[in-house]
Protein backbone atom coordinates (compact mmCIF):
# COMPACT_ATOMS: atom_id res chain seq x y z
CA UNK A 1 0.00 0.00 0.00
CA UNK A 2 1.15 3.87 -0.92
CA UNK A 3 -0.45 4.91 2.52
CA UNK A 4 1.62 5.62 5.16
CA UNK A 5 1.99 3.63 8.15
CA UNK A 6 0.72 5.51 11.36
CA UNK A 7 4.24 4.34 13.50
CA UNK A 8 7.23 2.08 12.64
CA UNK A 9 8.17 -0.24 15.20
CA UNK A 10 11.90 0.48 14.48
CA UNK A 11 13.13 3.42 12.69
CA UNK A 12 16.39 2.46 10.89
CA UNK A 13 18.47 5.13 9.38
CA UNK A 14 21.86 6.14 9.42
CA UNK A 15 23.95 9.14 11.14
CA UNK A 16 26.24 10.64 8.35
CA UNK A 17 29.24 12.86 10.42
CA UNK A 18 30.30 15.58 8.25
CA UNK A 19 33.20 16.55 10.24
CA UNK A 20 34.90 13.29 10.00
CA UNK A 21 34.17 12.58 6.31
CA UNK A 22 36.72 13.22 3.75
CA UNK A 23 34.98 12.62 0.65
CA UNK A 24 36.91 9.55 -0.67
CA UNK A 25 33.76 8.30 -2.44
CA UNK A 26 34.12 4.36 -0.69
CA UNK A 27 30.88 4.58 0.29
CA UNK A 28 29.64 5.53 -3.31
CA UNK A 29 31.34 2.23 -4.58
CA UNK A 30 30.76 -0.12 -1.91
CA UNK A 31 26.62 0.92 -2.40
CA UNK A 32 27.00 0.39 -6.42
CA UNK A 33 28.65 -2.98 -5.88
CA UNK A 34 26.64 -4.52 -3.28
CA UNK A 35 23.54 -3.56 -4.90
CA UNK A 36 24.67 -4.15 -8.40
CA UNK A 37 24.98 -7.49 -7.40
CA UNK A 38 21.92 -8.19 -4.69
CA UNK A 39 18.81 -7.64 -4.09
CA UNK A 40 16.78 -6.48 -7.48
CA UNK A 41 17.57 -5.18 -10.76
CA UNK A 42 21.01 -4.23 -11.07
CA UNK A 43 22.52 -0.55 -11.17
CA UNK A 44 23.46 0.01 -15.07
CA UNK A 45 26.13 2.44 -16.63
CA UNK A 46 25.49 3.51 -19.90
CA UNK A 47 28.44 4.59 -22.02
CA UNK A 48 30.63 3.60 -19.28
CA UNK A 49 33.87 3.56 -21.31
CA UNK A 50 32.94 6.31 -23.73
CA UNK A 51 32.84 9.97 -23.95
CA UNK A 52 29.62 10.85 -22.07
CA UNK A 53 29.16 8.13 -19.12
CA UNK A 54 26.22 7.99 -17.20
CA UNK A 55 24.81 5.61 -14.44
CA UNK A 56 22.52 4.47 -11.87
CA UNK A 57 23.86 5.32 -8.32
CA UNK A 58 21.85 5.18 -4.74
CA UNK A 59 24.45 7.36 -2.46
CA UNK A 60 26.16 10.27 -3.88
CA UNK A 61 28.82 12.28 -2.24
CA UNK A 62 28.45 16.26 -2.88
CA UNK A 63 31.79 18.91 -1.75
CA UNK A 64 30.32 22.37 -0.49
CA UNK A 65 32.42 25.67 0.69
CA UNK A 66 31.17 27.01 3.45
CA UNK A 67 32.59 30.66 3.87
CA UNK A 68 31.96 31.91 7.20
CA UNK A 69 32.13 36.12 7.47
CA UNK A 70 35.62 36.78 8.35
CA UNK A 71 38.23 33.64 7.75
CA UNK A 72 39.09 31.05 6.01
CA UNK A 73 36.49 29.06 4.21
CA UNK A 74 35.52 25.15 5.36
CA UNK A 75 35.12 22.15 2.31
CA UNK A 76 32.54 20.10 3.49
CA UNK A 77 32.24 16.74 1.86
CA UNK A 78 28.23 15.36 2.24
CA UNK A 79 27.44 11.87 1.33
CA UNK A 80 23.70 11.98 0.25
CA UNK A 81 21.08 8.82 -0.20
CA UNK A 82 17.63 8.06 0.71
CA UNK A 83 16.78 9.57 4.21
CA UNK A 84 14.13 7.01 4.58
CA UNK A 85 11.88 9.37 6.04
CA UNK A 86 8.18 9.29 8.52
CA UNK A 87 6.56 11.46 5.87
CA UNK A 88 7.79 10.03 2.23
CA UNK A 89 6.44 11.96 0.01
CA UNK A 90 7.48 9.54 -2.50
CA UNK A 91 5.52 6.78 -1.21
CA UNK A 92 2.51 8.24 -1.44
CA UNK A 93 2.25 9.69 -4.79
CA UNK A 94 3.30 6.20 -6.19
CA UNK A 95 -0.21 4.85 -8.53
CA UNK A 96 0.52 0.96 -8.30
CA UNK A 97 1.77 0.64 -4.77
CA UNK A 98 5.37 -0.44 -5.92
CA UNK A 99 6.41 2.36 -2.98
CA UNK A 100 5.91 1.25 0.47
CA UNK A 101 7.89 1.91 3.96
CA UNK A 102 7.94 -0.99 5.90
CA UNK A 103 5.89 -1.36 9.59
CA UNK A 104 8.28 -3.46 11.23
CA UNK A 105 11.63 -1.20 10.49
CA UNK A 106 10.50 2.09 8.86
CA UNK A 107 13.02 1.54 5.95
CA UNK A 108 11.47 2.83 2.51
CA UNK A 109 11.18 0.13 -0.57
CA UNK A 110 10.57 -0.50 -3.89
CA UNK A 111 8.68 -3.51 -5.40
CA UNK A 112 10.36 -3.67 -8.51
CA UNK A 113 7.79 -5.92 -10.25
CA UNK A 114 5.29 -3.09 -9.58
CA UNK A 115 6.78 -0.26 -10.45
CA UNK A 116 5.42 0.85 -13.89
CA UNK A 117 8.56 3.64 -14.04
CA UNK A 118 6.11 6.45 -14.72
CA UNK A 119 8.67 8.69 -12.09
CA UNK A 120 6.49 10.51 -10.03
CA UNK A 121 8.32 9.19 -6.95
CA UNK A 122 11.81 11.08 -8.22
CA UNK A 123 9.86 14.11 -8.52
CA UNK A 124 8.13 14.15 -5.06
CA UNK A 125 11.72 13.36 -3.55
CA UNK A 126 13.50 16.90 -2.71
CA UNK A 127 16.73 14.96 -1.76
CA UNK A 128 17.18 13.17 -5.60
CA UNK A 129 17.62 10.03 -3.50
CA UNK A 130 15.42 8.15 -6.33
CA UNK A 131 16.97 7.12 -9.65
CA UNK A 132 15.56 5.59 -12.57
CA UNK A 133 17.81 2.62 -14.32
CA UNK A 134 18.28 3.87 -17.93
CA UNK A 135 18.46 -0.22 -18.72
CA UNK A 136 15.59 -1.42 -16.22
CA UNK A 137 13.12 1.47 -16.51
CA UNK A 138 12.43 0.87 -12.96
CA UNK A 139 12.85 3.58 -9.77
CA UNK A 140 16.09 2.30 -7.99
CA UNK A 141 16.61 3.57 -4.33
CA UNK A 142 18.72 2.57 -1.10
CA UNK A 143 17.71 -0.13 0.41
CA UNK A 144 19.35 0.57 3.57
CA UNK A 145 21.24 -2.78 2.34
CA UNK A 146 17.66 -4.38 3.59
CA UNK A 147 19.71 -8.09 2.08
CA UNK A 148 22.52 -7.77 4.50
CA UNK A 149 21.17 -6.22 7.95
CA UNK A 150 18.92 -9.28 8.39
CA UNK A 151 21.33 -11.85 6.24
CA UNK A 152 22.57 -14.63 9.06
CA UNK A 153 24.55 -15.72 6.18
CA UNK A 154 26.60 -12.82 6.41
CA UNK A 155 29.20 -12.98 9.68
CA UNK A 156 27.44 -10.50 12.64
CA UNK A 157 29.78 -7.48 11.65
CA UNK A 158 29.05 -7.64 8.49
CA UNK A 159 24.94 -7.26 8.94
CA UNK A 160 25.08 -3.35 8.35
CA UNK A 161 24.83 -1.43 5.02
CA UNK A 162 27.65 -1.51 2.99
CA UNK A 163 28.45 2.07 2.77
CA UNK A 164 28.40 1.83 6.59
CA UNK A 165 31.17 -1.57 6.47
CA UNK A 166 32.91 0.20 3.92
CA UNK A 167 34.25 3.87 5.49
CA UNK A 168 37.67 4.23 6.32
CA UNK A 169 36.81 7.49 8.44
CA UNK A 170 34.23 5.73 10.54
CA UNK A 171 31.86 8.71 9.39
CA UNK A 172 28.86 6.46 8.70
CA UNK A 173 26.83 5.01 11.53
CA UNK A 174 23.37 2.52 11.27
CA UNK A 175 20.93 2.27 13.50
CA UNK A 176 18.04 2.43 15.70
CA UNK A 177 16.55 6.09 15.74
CA UNK A 178 13.39 4.56 17.91
CA UNK A 179 15.57 3.86 20.91
CA UNK A 180 16.42 6.65 22.79
CA UNK A 181 19.37 4.35 24.01
CA UNK A 182 20.89 3.57 20.76
CA UNK A 183 24.23 4.52 19.01
CA UNK A 184 22.60 6.53 16.15
CA UNK A 185 20.15 8.36 18.79
CA UNK A 186 23.50 9.14 21.34
CA UNK A 187 25.60 10.44 18.54
CA UNK A 188 22.17 12.30 17.31
CA UNK A 189 21.72 13.98 21.06
CA UNK A 190 25.20 14.80 21.58
CA UNK A 191 26.50 16.07 18.40
CA UNK A 192 23.01 17.94 17.54
CA UNK A 193 22.14 16.08 14.55
CA UNK A 194 19.83 17.69 12.31
CA UNK A 195 17.22 17.22 9.72
CA UNK A 196 18.05 18.45 5.92
CA UNK A 197 15.15 20.58 4.00
CA UNK A 198 12.70 20.11 7.04
CA UNK A 199 11.06 23.08 6.05
CA UNK A 200 9.85 20.37 3.07
CA UNK A 201 8.00 18.39 6.10
CA UNK A 202 8.94 14.83 4.88
CA UNK A 203 10.58 14.10 8.53
CA UNK A 204 13.52 12.26 7.36
CA UNK A 205 14.96 9.43 9.54
CA UNK A 206 19.10 10.14 8.77
CA UNK A 207 20.48 12.35 10.55
CA UNK A 208 23.62 14.72 9.76
CA UNK A 209 26.12 16.00 12.51
CA UNK A 210 27.36 19.21 12.20
CA UNK A 211 31.14 19.57 11.29
CA UNK A 212 32.92 21.34 14.49
CA UNK A 213 34.74 24.79 13.83
CA UNK A 214 38.32 24.33 12.60
CA UNK A 215 41.23 25.58 14.24
CA UNK A 216 41.85 29.44 13.78
CA UNK A 217 44.26 30.40 11.06
CA UNK A 218 46.81 33.77 12.22
CA UNK A 219 46.92 35.10 8.89
CA UNK A 220 49.12 37.89 10.42
CA UNK A 221 51.87 35.70 11.62
CA UNK A 222 55.27 36.32 9.65
CA UNK A 223 56.80 33.08 8.05
CA UNK A 224 60.36 32.60 8.55
CA UNK A 225 60.52 30.27 6.16
CA UNK A 226 59.42 33.22 3.56
CA UNK A 227 62.88 34.78 2.99
CA UNK A 228 64.30 30.91 1.71
CA UNK A 229 61.52 30.95 -1.51
CA UNK A 230 62.46 34.02 -2.62
CA UNK A 231 63.58 33.46 -6.48
CA UNK A 232 67.22 32.41 -6.46
CA UNK A 233 68.18 34.12 -10.22
CA UNK A 234 65.95 37.60 -10.32
CA UNK A 235 68.46 38.53 -13.51
CA UNK A 236 69.12 36.33 -16.59
CA UNK A 237 73.18 35.83 -16.73
CA UNK A 238 75.08 34.75 -19.68
CA UNK A 239 74.06 33.66 -23.26
CA UNK A 240 70.36 34.18 -21.79
CA UNK A 241 71.01 37.78 -20.12
CA UNK A 242 72.49 39.06 -23.34
CA UNK A 243 69.63 37.51 -25.24
CA UNK A 244 66.81 39.69 -23.20
CA UNK A 245 69.15 42.65 -23.58
CA UNK A 246 69.43 42.52 -27.20
CA UNK A 247 65.71 41.94 -27.52
CA UNK A 248 65.10 44.44 -25.57
CA UNK A 249 67.03 46.98 -27.19
CA UNK A 250 64.98 45.63 -30.64
CA UNK B 1 12.27 20.03 -15.01
CA UNK B 2 12.77 18.06 -18.61
CA UNK B 3 9.58 18.80 -20.89
CA UNK B 4 8.62 15.05 -22.35
CA UNK B 5 6.48 15.90 -25.24
CA UNK B 6 4.35 12.56 -24.34
CA UNK B 7 3.31 14.49 -21.22
CA UNK B 8 3.12 18.06 -22.82
CA UNK B 9 1.05 16.22 -25.42
CA UNK B 10 -1.10 14.49 -23.28
CA UNK B 11 -1.83 17.35 -20.74
CA UNK B 12 -2.91 19.68 -23.82
CA UNK B 13 -4.53 17.24 -25.92
CA UNK B 14 -6.21 15.29 -22.97
CA UNK B 15 -7.38 18.28 -21.50
CA UNK B 16 -9.09 19.45 -24.50
CA UNK B 17 -10.98 16.27 -25.26
CA UNK B 18 -12.75 16.57 -21.51
CA UNK B 19 -13.42 19.91 -21.90
CA UNK B 20 -15.28 19.28 -24.74
CA UNK B 21 -17.10 16.41 -23.27
CA UNK B 22 -17.98 18.51 -20.15
CA UNK B 23 -20.17 20.97 -22.41
CA UNK B 24 -21.69 17.65 -24.63
CA UNK B 25 -22.23 16.10 -21.41
CA UNK B 26 -24.56 19.27 -20.55
CA UNK B 27 -26.44 19.03 -23.90
CA UNK B 28 -24.08 22.05 -25.36
CA UNK B 29 -24.81 22.12 -28.47
CA UNK B 30 -27.79 19.99 -28.30
CA UNK B 31 -27.02 17.67 -30.96
CA UNK B 32 -27.47 14.19 -31.87
CA UNK B 33 -27.53 11.64 -34.30
CA UNK B 34 -24.55 11.92 -37.03
CA UNK B 35 -23.14 15.42 -36.21
CA UNK B 36 -23.28 14.57 -32.46
CA UNK B 37 -21.54 11.51 -33.88
CA UNK B 38 -19.06 13.80 -35.26
CA UNK B 39 -18.67 15.56 -31.99
CA UNK B 40 -17.70 13.02 -29.54
CA UNK B 41 -15.26 11.32 -32.51
CA UNK B 42 -13.41 14.73 -32.03
CA UNK B 43 -13.77 14.39 -28.24
CA UNK B 44 -12.56 11.18 -27.67
CA UNK B 45 -9.53 11.20 -30.37
CA UNK B 46 -8.34 14.08 -27.74
CA UNK B 47 -9.14 12.65 -24.55
CA UNK B 48 -7.94 9.05 -25.12
CA UNK B 49 -5.10 10.09 -28.36
CA UNK B 50 -3.88 12.26 -25.01
CA UNK B 51 -4.09 9.42 -22.43
CA UNK B 52 -2.30 6.81 -24.93
CA UNK B 53 0.65 9.49 -25.11
CA UNK B 54 0.66 9.76 -21.35
CA UNK B 55 1.64 5.79 -21.40
CA UNK B 56 4.70 6.47 -23.47
CA UNK B 57 6.86 8.07 -20.89
CA UNK B 58 6.16 4.85 -18.59
CA UNK B 59 9.38 2.62 -18.34
CA UNK B 60 7.42 0.15 -17.94
CA UNK B 61 3.54 0.51 -20.19
CA UNK B 62 2.74 -3.20 -19.56
CA UNK B 63 1.88 -2.97 -16.12
CA UNK B 64 0.20 0.14 -16.38
CA UNK B 65 -3.07 -1.29 -14.91
CA UNK B 66 -1.46 -1.49 -11.71
CA UNK B 67 -2.14 1.94 -11.57
CA UNK B 68 -5.99 1.81 -10.77
CA UNK B 69 -5.21 0.36 -7.46
CA UNK B 70 -3.76 2.94 -5.52
CA UNK B 71 -6.80 6.03 -5.55
CA UNK B 72 -6.76 6.17 -1.61
CA UNK B 73 -3.39 7.72 -1.70
CA UNK B 74 -2.11 8.86 -5.05
CA UNK B 75 -3.66 11.54 -7.87
CA UNK B 76 -2.15 9.94 -10.74
CA UNK B 77 -4.38 6.96 -9.60
CA UNK B 78 -6.81 9.05 -9.16
CA UNK B 79 -6.85 10.59 -12.32
CA UNK B 80 -6.66 6.70 -13.65
CA UNK B 81 -9.85 6.11 -12.25
CA UNK B 82 -11.80 9.72 -13.27
CA UNK B 83 -10.52 9.04 -17.25
CA UNK B 84 -11.86 5.72 -17.00
CA UNK B 85 -15.47 6.61 -15.62
CA UNK B 86 -15.77 9.83 -17.62
CA UNK B 87 -15.15 7.77 -20.94
CA UNK B 88 -17.66 5.05 -19.96
CA UNK B 89 -20.44 7.55 -18.94
CA UNK B 90 -19.81 9.81 -21.84
CA UNK B 91 -19.80 6.65 -24.44
CA UNK B 92 -23.13 5.56 -23.13
CA UNK B 93 -24.67 9.45 -23.03
CA UNK B 94 -23.01 9.79 -26.62
CA UNK B 95 -24.34 6.27 -28.16
CA UNK B 96 -28.00 7.76 -26.75
CA UNK B 97 -27.49 11.03 -28.65
CA UNK B 98 -26.07 9.13 -31.83
CA UNK B 99 -27.88 5.68 -32.40
CA UNK B 100 -31.20 6.62 -30.42
CA UNK B 101 -31.48 10.05 -30.48
CA UNK B 102 -32.07 10.17 -26.49
CA UNK B 103 -30.99 12.71 -24.15
CA UNK B 104 -29.61 10.69 -20.93
CA UNK B 105 -29.64 13.88 -19.12
CA UNK B 106 -28.29 12.50 -16.01
CA UNK B 107 -25.77 10.04 -17.62
CA UNK B 108 -24.50 13.42 -19.28
CA UNK B 109 -24.25 15.27 -16.36
CA UNK B 110 -22.55 12.96 -14.54
CA UNK B 111 -20.01 12.38 -17.55
CA UNK B 112 -19.80 15.93 -17.34
CA UNK B 113 -18.59 16.21 -13.68
CA UNK B 114 -16.51 13.09 -14.32
CA UNK B 115 -14.65 14.79 -17.26
CA UNK B 116 -14.12 17.95 -15.04
CA UNK B 117 -12.94 15.92 -12.36
CA UNK B 118 -10.41 13.94 -14.83
CA UNK B 119 -8.77 17.46 -15.42
CA UNK B 120 -8.66 18.43 -11.99
CA UNK B 121 -6.82 15.43 -11.15
CA UNK B 122 -3.97 15.93 -13.46
CA UNK B 123 -3.54 18.87 -12.11
CA UNK B 124 -3.22 17.66 -8.79
CA UNK B 125 -0.45 15.66 -9.72
CA UNK B 126 1.54 18.52 -10.22
CA UNK B 127 0.38 20.44 -7.87
CA UNK B 128 0.92 18.22 -4.79
CA UNK B 129 4.75 18.48 -5.06
CA UNK B 130 6.18 20.88 -2.74
CA UNK B 131 9.24 19.81 -4.19
CA UNK B 132 8.62 22.12 -7.44
CA UNK B 133 7.41 25.40 -5.21
CA UNK B 134 6.38 26.91 -9.29
CA UNK B 135 4.01 24.09 -9.50
CA UNK B 136 3.10 24.13 -5.50
CA UNK B 137 0.03 26.51 -6.01
CA UNK B 138 -3.88 26.38 -6.10
CA UNK B 139 -3.25 28.35 -9.11
CA UNK B 140 -2.24 24.93 -11.09
CA UNK B 141 -5.40 23.29 -10.83
CA UNK B 142 -6.85 26.58 -12.25
CA UNK B 143 -5.15 27.26 -14.89
CA UNK B 144 -5.43 23.37 -16.04
CA UNK B 145 -9.10 23.90 -15.91
CA UNK B 146 -9.49 26.74 -17.34
CA UNK B 147 -7.26 26.02 -20.12
CA UNK B 148 -9.57 22.48 -20.59
CA UNK B 149 -12.36 24.36 -20.57
CA UNK B 150 -12.00 27.21 -23.00
CA UNK B 151 -10.11 24.28 -25.49
CA UNK B 152 -13.47 22.80 -24.82
CA UNK B 153 -15.61 25.47 -25.67
CA UNK B 154 -13.90 26.42 -29.23
CA UNK B 155 -14.30 23.18 -30.29
CA UNK B 156 -18.40 22.67 -28.86
CA UNK B 157 -18.17 26.12 -31.14
CA UNK B 158 -19.55 28.23 -28.10
CA UNK B 159 -18.45 31.62 -29.10
CA UNK B 160 -19.60 33.78 -26.17
CA UNK B 161 -18.04 30.82 -23.70
CA UNK B 162 -15.38 30.95 -25.41
CA UNK B 163 -14.17 33.98 -25.72
CA UNK B 164 -14.72 34.56 -21.49
CA UNK B 165 -13.26 31.15 -20.55
CA UNK B 166 -9.95 31.99 -22.79
CA UNK B 167 -9.52 35.59 -20.88
CA UNK B 168 -10.09 33.61 -17.65
CA UNK B 169 -7.22 31.47 -18.52
CA UNK B 170 -5.12 34.08 -20.11
CA UNK B 171 -5.36 36.11 -16.77
CA UNK B 172 -4.52 32.69 -14.71
CA UNK B 173 -1.92 32.09 -16.78
CA UNK B 174 -0.10 35.54 -16.78
CA UNK B 175 -0.10 35.76 -12.56
CA UNK B 176 1.00 32.07 -12.49
CA UNK B 177 3.70 32.94 -14.58
CA UNK B 178 4.81 35.75 -11.90
CA UNK B 179 4.48 34.35 -9.10
CA UNK B 180 5.98 31.33 -10.15
CA UNK B 181 9.29 33.39 -10.72
CA UNK B 182 9.83 34.11 -7.19
CA UNK B 183 8.20 30.95 -6.23
CA UNK B 184 11.37 29.15 -5.55
CA UNK B 185 13.03 32.01 -2.87
CA UNK B 186 9.92 32.64 -1.77
CA UNK B 187 9.75 28.60 -0.96
CA UNK B 188 12.24 29.22 2.23
CA UNK B 189 14.34 25.75 0.81
CA UNK B 190 17.59 26.98 -0.20
CA UNK B 191 21.22 25.73 -0.10
CA UNK B 192 21.00 26.24 3.70
CA UNK B 193 18.49 24.14 4.34
CA UNK B 194 19.45 21.57 2.00
CA UNK B 195 22.76 21.14 3.02
CA UNK B 196 21.72 22.31 7.13
CA UNK B 197 25.11 24.00 6.88
CA UNK B 198 24.42 27.77 6.70
CA UNK B 199 24.67 28.49 10.32
CA UNK B 200 27.99 28.26 9.48
CA UNK B 201 28.19 30.99 6.68
CA UNK B 202 27.17 31.11 2.86
CA UNK B 203 27.30 28.00 1.07
CA UNK B 204 28.59 27.17 -2.37
CA UNK B 205 28.59 23.62 -3.92
CA UNK B 206 32.12 22.98 -4.53
CA UNK B 207 32.11 19.84 -6.46
CA UNK B 208 29.36 17.52 -8.03
CA UNK B 209 29.52 14.25 -7.02
CA UNK B 210 30.22 12.87 -10.59
CA UNK B 211 31.54 14.48 -13.83
CA UNK B 212 29.07 13.08 -16.28
CA UNK B 213 25.49 13.83 -16.26
CA UNK B 214 22.68 11.36 -14.37
CA UNK B 215 19.20 11.07 -14.16
CA UNK B 216 18.60 13.73 -11.75
CA UNK B 217 20.33 16.55 -14.20
CA UNK B 218 18.98 15.44 -16.74
CA UNK B 219 14.74 15.27 -15.52
CA UNK B 220 15.63 18.08 -12.66
CA UNK B 221 18.11 20.38 -14.13
CA UNK B 222 16.78 21.11 -17.26
CA UNK B 223 17.40 24.90 -18.00
CA UNK B 224 17.56 25.50 -21.68
CA UNK B 225 14.27 27.05 -22.03
CA UNK B 226 14.88 29.78 -19.56
CA UNK B 227 16.70 32.13 -22.03
CA UNK B 228 13.87 32.70 -24.36
CA UNK B 229 10.75 32.27 -21.57
CA UNK B 230 10.35 36.06 -22.16
CA UNK B 231 9.50 35.81 -25.70
CA UNK B 232 7.89 32.42 -25.53
CA UNK B 233 5.20 33.41 -23.14
CA UNK B 234 4.32 36.49 -25.17
CA UNK B 235 4.28 34.69 -28.13
CA UNK B 236 2.24 32.11 -26.47
CA UNK B 237 -0.66 34.57 -24.94
CA UNK B 238 -0.72 35.73 -28.47
CA UNK B 239 -1.34 32.21 -30.06
CA UNK B 240 -3.34 30.83 -27.22
CA UNK B 241 -5.38 33.66 -26.53
CA UNK B 242 -5.29 36.94 -28.28
CA UNK B 243 -5.25 35.67 -31.66
CA UNK B 244 -8.13 33.17 -30.96
CA UNK B 245 -10.67 36.09 -29.53
CA UNK B 246 -9.83 38.69 -32.67
CA UNK B 247 -10.69 35.84 -35.02
CA UNK B 248 -13.96 34.80 -32.57
CA UNK B 249 -15.11 38.44 -32.95
CA UNK B 250 -14.86 38.31 -36.88
CA UNK B 251 -18.10 37.30 -38.75
CA UNK B 252 -18.45 33.47 -38.19
CA UNK B 253 -17.53 31.25 -40.70
CA UNK B 254 -15.95 27.44 -40.24
CA UNK B 255 -12.44 28.18 -41.95
CA UNK B 256 -12.09 30.45 -39.01
CA UNK B 257 -13.48 28.64 -36.80
CA UNK B 258 -10.47 26.02 -37.61
CA UNK B 259 -7.96 28.77 -37.63
CA UNK B 260 -8.89 29.69 -33.95
CA UNK B 261 -8.70 25.96 -32.89
CA UNK B 262 -5.23 25.50 -34.63
CA UNK B 263 -3.87 28.74 -32.83
CA UNK B 264 -5.48 28.07 -29.43
CA UNK B 265 -3.52 24.92 -29.75
CA UNK B 266 -0.53 25.77 -30.62
CA UNK B 267 -0.17 28.94 -28.29
CA UNK B 268 -0.89 26.31 -25.78
CA UNK B 269 1.14 23.40 -26.43
CA UNK B 270 4.04 26.78 -26.21
CA UNK B 271 2.40 27.66 -22.73
CA UNK B 272 2.55 23.80 -21.64
CA UNK B 273 6.10 23.40 -22.93
CA UNK B 274 7.23 26.53 -20.08
CA UNK B 275 5.01 24.70 -17.30
CA UNK B 276 7.60 22.11 -17.86
CA UNK B 277 10.88 23.76 -18.80
CA UNK B 278 10.39 26.72 -16.12
CA UNK B 279 9.63 24.59 -13.26
CA UNK B 280 12.84 24.43 -10.32
CA UNK B 281 13.41 21.20 -8.74
CA UNK B 282 14.48 21.59 -5.33
CA UNK B 283 17.01 18.68 -5.84
CA UNK B 284 19.01 21.01 -7.83
CA UNK B 285 20.24 22.87 -5.25
CA UNK B 286 22.70 20.38 -4.25
CA UNK B 287 23.96 20.66 -7.29
CA UNK B 288 24.48 24.34 -6.81
CA UNK B 289 22.09 24.83 -10.12
CA UNK B 290 19.40 27.42 -8.76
Amino acid sequence: MTTLPQTTERKLGLVIDLDTCVGCHACVISCKGWNTENYGAPLSDTDAYGGDPSGTFLNRVHSYEVQPEAGAAQLIHFPKSCLHCEDAPCVTVCPTGASYKRVEDGIVLVNETDCIGCGLCAWACPYGAREMDAVEKVMKKCTLCVDRIYNENLPEEDREPACVRTCPAGARHFGDFADPDSNVSKLTAERGGMELMPEQGTKPVNRYLPPRPKDTIETDQIDILAPYLAPVAEEATGFLGWLDKTLEKL
Amino acid sequence: MHPAPSVIFFTVFSGIGFGLLFFLGLGIPAVTGWTAFAFFVIAYLCAVGGLISSTFHLGHPERALKAFTQWRSSWLSREGWCAVIALILMGLYGAGLVFFGQHWGLIGFLGSVFSVLTVFTTSMIYTQLKTIPRWNTPLTPAMFMSFSLSGGALLAGQTTWAMVLIAIAAAIQIVLWMQGDGALAGSGTDLATATGLGTGGSVRAFEPPHTGTNYLLKEFAYTVGRKHSQKLRIISIGLFAVLPVVLLLLPFSHFIALLAVASHVAGALAARWLFFAEAEHVVGLYYGKR
